[in-house]
């Protein structure tokens, strides 16, 4: 074997199936059962990457997700993966690492000069010093983010697939340790349907390094045993690798489940991830208890390590973290990692314990061997560089607040440390339950939460095997049977461990002057320290949060499960108050970092994410060379450019045709809602600010819909169809807003009224045939129907035929000319289309986009809601009282126009503008001024809604808002660009062309 | 994500819903009568309470029908939902 720190025996790795990785570009040998971690510790690479902020050294933590300091870049190209946990990453053929935070490389790093200068950059550092000139802060940004960058983001598509589930159960038990197993053997053999799902490649949880029995067999074939039954119960769904990230309302989680990232690439195929939706009537969270590490200067050197995450290293994985090994606890259970190491092979010099007395069991079996067990003292520094090489223990005063006597130094290359227990209490916080204090147990526990949800084991505190396993079963015999099942199963028995309490020990005494010895570390990724905290308090941040936000203390990819717990002990007694009263910053989802693949599923692109819709019509532009513009949903047409033309060309071209002879534009996309029953017309009436009872059939009407504070909502044309019987038209991107708009009315306020809604956009092609010469297209192609002038005037309806089908000719115009929109059911669409353009061929008909039909409405001053109107404008506002009838008593909004703010005159009001120059167009959205000489800040008096070059009338036109622009015809505004250039123009009516309006009516 | 009883189609998840806000606020029937006050307090004013409070909903990706529910705004559970025009459980709130 070629990794020399392996043991000899034991582990679960498999020894006859080495794995050959590279970490840096340099190859190295693992096992099958490896993590990356495990497998560098093995070859005994222990410095895996440089710190955040001051780029020191840094080796591997722990043996979890809480993992700070041990994350990857794994795979290049398009399968790369940022800041994976190598603790959590398996070992697969041909794995390719990299460290994420070192420049040039890990051995030899420029920006560790931080670390010299590390006084000078103290919590807040970027806030205090870089935010100074304000001009410069862009520059400062770039090198920050160069120095400080974490992993780098795939900058190519992701190939994989990923999937989206979603299940109902009975009971959702998350985390497969003893507990987490227990509970679901209890819940599953009562009948119920239970999901287990748990984050590791497989379950047992930390027991699975533990030497432990569990109903008189070994403990690891006693969670084989439980493991096959649960896979034998038909209604037991058993996730390995799958993470519960989010806990959200009403008993809904989501379950990241990782497919195939621990197979070698070429093994891999199906998706990569599927994320679980599930919506559980119980849940059991046995998600068990991290470790926390201890503080004390220079306590991030490669090679100390949690003192579980040793016994991990050792049992799980058959490693030997170090050669000689010192352990530093306040409390019991590294005790454990002492005889874990020693039966490995790793020399143990001592045990350094806070504590000034430890009598357990366990203390006194390491007492029995040649294990060192020296009560009552502190470590207070290390030495080493790129590895530990020693460490310096002091006495603690009897009261626990100073350090006194000789410094012991004690050679050693790995520390185990362990500061205690904290239950993962993210997922009940999740769920809406605020973590509780309990002061003996020196750790915070689950709340209360409203939700149908039990914490059990290590999760709610219970450390020992025994309680975990009681704790189990009881909480899957409940879970299942208040799902109305039958459940009595009996807890598995495991042996009684006595443990004595924890010593707390946030922060402990050290020889060094505070705030000047070497950083003491509380969030290792963010480079936070005991120091910053301090700093943070006299600078005035009280609030946990203030100060998570003000040092960086929990950010970054780990969210501070490592150190968050001590940092809120260091913040508790700076201020000198309970940590109770200090509380813990808020826990949100996602409880690890979850790939973007996994929240968009197969959502993606135009077909699943954001789906496009197209006019029946649409294959047609698409051959003659039409450019698309998308409106809402929809692809329109915007022009159709002949060989060489510019957007300004064909859009001059397609104007000057319309205006000269006949355009042609796809209408299909206007929302239609069909609006049926006796009381139809009363219905309108409320809905539009004009009438609607005298509207003879046959006839259409334009109108504006209010919302209730007045200002304008919708608009369209609607054409009487029948007496109970009319058929609206709305804005393109209004359609299902209005819809609802409408049904919300009869539903909620007017049940008595008999009026039916339908959607009916998608079932009728729309052609607008424009142009003095309409007429003669139109007759053409619906040859049954009069076309004569006085027969069909403006503003009717009439329906037809063309060829065999029915249409509807409705004379309507959003151009000013002659027009004649023609509906046909939307299967024959490009039929009716090609029949047009056949017709109109020798007038030369020419096909127009979005970008003419503008211009064409901007000439006649034809309003676009939602371009010259942004939710603030009314109809007056707009010049059109016209449309607001004075004899009815009532419509939606209409109260709300002579509230005292509506009627104000200084209100923007529609204008048009004419630039000094002609052949200039303002650009749209820019801030008219009266002044542009006036000291800054300019005071702005409206803004430009509307902006093009018109071909038709030779000039540049704009339309504007403008503060009492009604009043002010003739007076010359500015319009001072970001540019520094300035544009004069004159105010007008926005009206350029055809000011009679003759033409429609022709 | 919330599981909300849609009283036409039964337990539903959130996102076929959309939220309107207050339930209960009955359109003035003579407006024009209305003080500027009065008509303010129709448009504008909503409560924001701490504890219970009856909104509108719309079964949006449904049965598109409008109800009404009682929900807690601090633990948010729902403790009714009833039809348009159903009285509220347990009686008018001021």
């Amino acid at each position: 074997m070629s990794e020399r720190f392996r043991t000899e025996q034991g582990g679960r790795v498999d020894r006859e199936q080495e794995i050959q990785f590279t970490f840096n570009g340099k190859p190295y040998t693992g096992l099958a059962g490896d993590t990356l971690c495990s497998a560098l510790l093995a070859n005994g690479v222990h410095m895996i990457g440089r710190s955040w902020k001051y780029h020191r050294p840094r080796g591997v933590m722990s043996a979890g997700a809480e993992e700070p300091n041990a994350i990857f870049q794994i795979e290049k190209g398009n399968r790369t993966i940022p800041n994976a946990r190598g603790t959590q990453v398996e070992l697969y053929a041909g794995l390719d690492a990299s460290s994420v935070n070192c420049w040039p490389s890990l051995d030899f790093d420029l920006l560790s000069i931080n670390s010299k200068f590390s006084r000078m950059m103290p919590a807040g550092f970027y806030y205090k010093t870089f935010m100074w000139p304000k001009s410069m802060w862009m520059k400062y940004e770039h090198f920050i983010r160069k120095a400080s960058g974490l992993g780098e983001a795939p900058r190519e598509t992701d190939p994989d697939r990923y999937e989206h589930t979603h299940r109902h159960c009975d009971v959702l038990v998350v985390g497969g340790g003893v507990a987490g197993l227990t509970a679901a053997l209890a819940a599953g053999r009562a009948g119920a349907r239970v999901i287990i799902a748990d984050e590791q490649s497989e379950p047992g949880g930390l027991t699975l390094a533990s030497k432990a029995h569990i109903d008189g067999i070994d403990a690891l074939q006693w969670i084989e045993n439980a493991v096959a039954e649960l896979q034998e119960m038909p209604e037991v769904t058993l996730l390995s690798r799958s993470t519960v990230f989010g806990y959200h309302d009403y008993n809904f989680l989501t379950i990241n489940q990782r497919l195939s990232d621990h197979l070698p690439i070429a093994a891999r195929s199906g998706g990569r991830e599927k994320l679980w939706q599930v919506r559980a009537r119980q849940v059991v969270l046995a998600t068990g208890a991290a470790e926390r590490p201890l503080t004390f200067a220079n306590n991030d050197r490669p090679g100390i390590l949690l003192a579980s995450a040793v016994s991990t290293y050792t049992n799980r994985y058959a490693v030997k973290p170090g050669k000689r090994a010192v352990v530093y606890t306040n409390n019991d259970s590294a005790y454990q990692s002492a005889l874990d190491l020693k039966a490995a092979g790793v020399e143990v010099v001592a045990v350094v314990d806070a504590r000034t007395d430890s009598a357990s069991e366990l203390a006194n079996t390491v007492r029995s061997t040649d294990i060192q067990v020296i009560n009552g003292s502190v470590v207070v520094d290390t030495a080493g560089h790129k590895r530990l090489r020693s460490v310096q223990v002091m006495r603690l005063s009897a009261d626990g607040s100073t350090v006194s006597g000789n410094v012991n130094s004690m050679a050693c290359d790995l520390l185990a440390v362990s500061g205690g227990w904290s239950p993962v209490v993210h997922l009940n916080a999740q769920s809406g339950a605020k973590p509780v204090w309990d002061e003996e147990a020196s750790m915070f526990r689950p709340g209360e939460t409203q939700q149908a949800q039990v914490s059990a084991g290590a999760a709610s505190g219970r450390l020992d095997l025994a309680g975990c396993l009681a704790e189990g079963a009881d909480a899957g015999n409940q879970a299942a049977k208040a799902c109305c099942f039958k459940a009595s199963m009996k807890a598995p028995q495991a042996e009684k461990v006595d443990a004595e309490a924890t010593l707390p020990l946030w922060n402990a005494p050290s020889p060094y002057t505070r705030g000047r010895g070497p950083k003491a570390f509380i969030d290792m990724q963010n480079d936070v320290g005991v120091a910053d905290i301090e700093l943070a308090v006299r600078e005035g941040f009280q609030s946990v949060e203030h100060v998570k936000r003000y040092t960086a203390m929990g950010f970054g990819t780990d969210q501070g499960k490592l150190g968050n717990i001590n940092g809120m002990g260091v913040l508790a007694q700076t201020m000198q108050q309970s940590i109770a009263a200090t509380g813990t910053t808020t826990y949100r989802p996602n409880y690890t970092p979850i790939s973007f693949g996994s929240f968009a599923g197969q959502n993606l692109g135009d077909r699943l994410f954001d789906p496009v819709r197209k006019t029946a019509m649409h294959a047609w532009h698409e051959e003659n060379g039409a450019k698309f513009e998308d409106v809402g949903q929809w692809k329109r047409p915007w022009y159709y450019p002949q060989a060489g033309e510019s957007l300004h060309d064909a859009v001059n071209r397609e104007c000057l045709a319309t205006r000269e002879s006949v355009g042609i534009l796809d209408a299909s996309t206007l929302g239609k809602i069909e609006v049926r029953g006796p009381d139809a017309a009363k219905f309108l009436e409320m809905i539009y600010t004009n009438n609607w009872m005298k509207l003879e059939v046959g006839k259409a009407r334009y109108g504006f819909m209010l919302g209730e504070d007045g200002m304008v909502m919708d608009d369209g044309v609607t054409i009487r169809i029948a007496e109970d019987h009319f058929f609206m038209h709305t804005t393109t991107g209004g359609a299902a807003g209005v819809l609802a708009w409408m049904e919300r009315w009869l539903q909620t306020e007017w049940p008595e009224m008999e009026v039916f809604l339908t959607s009916v956009t998608d079932h009728w092609a729309t052609a607008a045939v424009v142009g003095p010469k309409s007429r003669d297209v139109v007759a053409a192609v619906c040859e049954d129907i009069d076309f004569g002038a006085s027969a069909f005037p403006f503003m009717a309806s009439k329906t037809g035929k063309i060829g065999d089908v029915e249409c509807r000719v409705n004379r309507i115009s959003f151009s000013g000319e002659l027009a004649y929109e023609v509906n046909i059911p939307a299967n024959y669409g490009r039929f009716m289309w090609e029949k047009l353009m056949q017709a109109g061929e020798k007038f030369k008909i020419t096909p127009y986009g979005t970008e003419t039909m503008h211009v064409l409405r901007a000439e006649k001053g034809y309003v676009i809601v939602g371009q010259d109107t942004d939710g603030s404008v009314t109809v007056d506002d707009l010049g059109l009282g016209w449309a607001l009838s004075k004899t009815k008593p009532d419509f939606i909004g209409k109260r709300s126009l002579s509230r005292p703010d509506t009627v104000r005159k200084d209100r923007k009001q529609l204008v048009g503008l004419l630039t000094e120059d002609p052949m200039t167009v303002i650009p749209e959205g820019a801030q008219l001024v009266n002044d542009p000489a006036a000291a800054i800040p300019l005071p702005m008096v409206g803004h430009v809604s509307s902006s093009y070059y018109s071909a038709c009338c030779g000039h540049s036109i704009a339309m504007a808002l403008v503060k009492g622009g009604h009043h002010r015809m003739g007076e010359t505004v500015y319009a001072p660009l970001s540019s520094g250039r300035v544009i004069k123009a004159t105010i007008t009516e926005p009206v350029f062309y055809d000011k009679e309006g003759a033409k429609p009516d022709a | 994500m919330f599981l909300i009883e849609c009283p036409w189609c039964g337990m539903r998840d959130e996102t076929e819903f959309s939220c309107f806000g207050e339930a209960h606020i009955a359109r003035p029937l003579e407006t024009e009568k209305l003080s500027d006050e009065e008509w303010a307090d129709y448009l504008f004013m909503r409560k924001n309470p701490k504890g219970a409070h009856r909104e509108q909903w719309l079964h949006a990706a449904g049965c598109r029908r409008y109800f009404n529910a009682e929900r807690d705004t601090v633990s948010y559970q729902i403790s009714a939902t009833y039809k348009i025009g159903e009285k509220p459980p347990g009686g008018s709130r001021k």
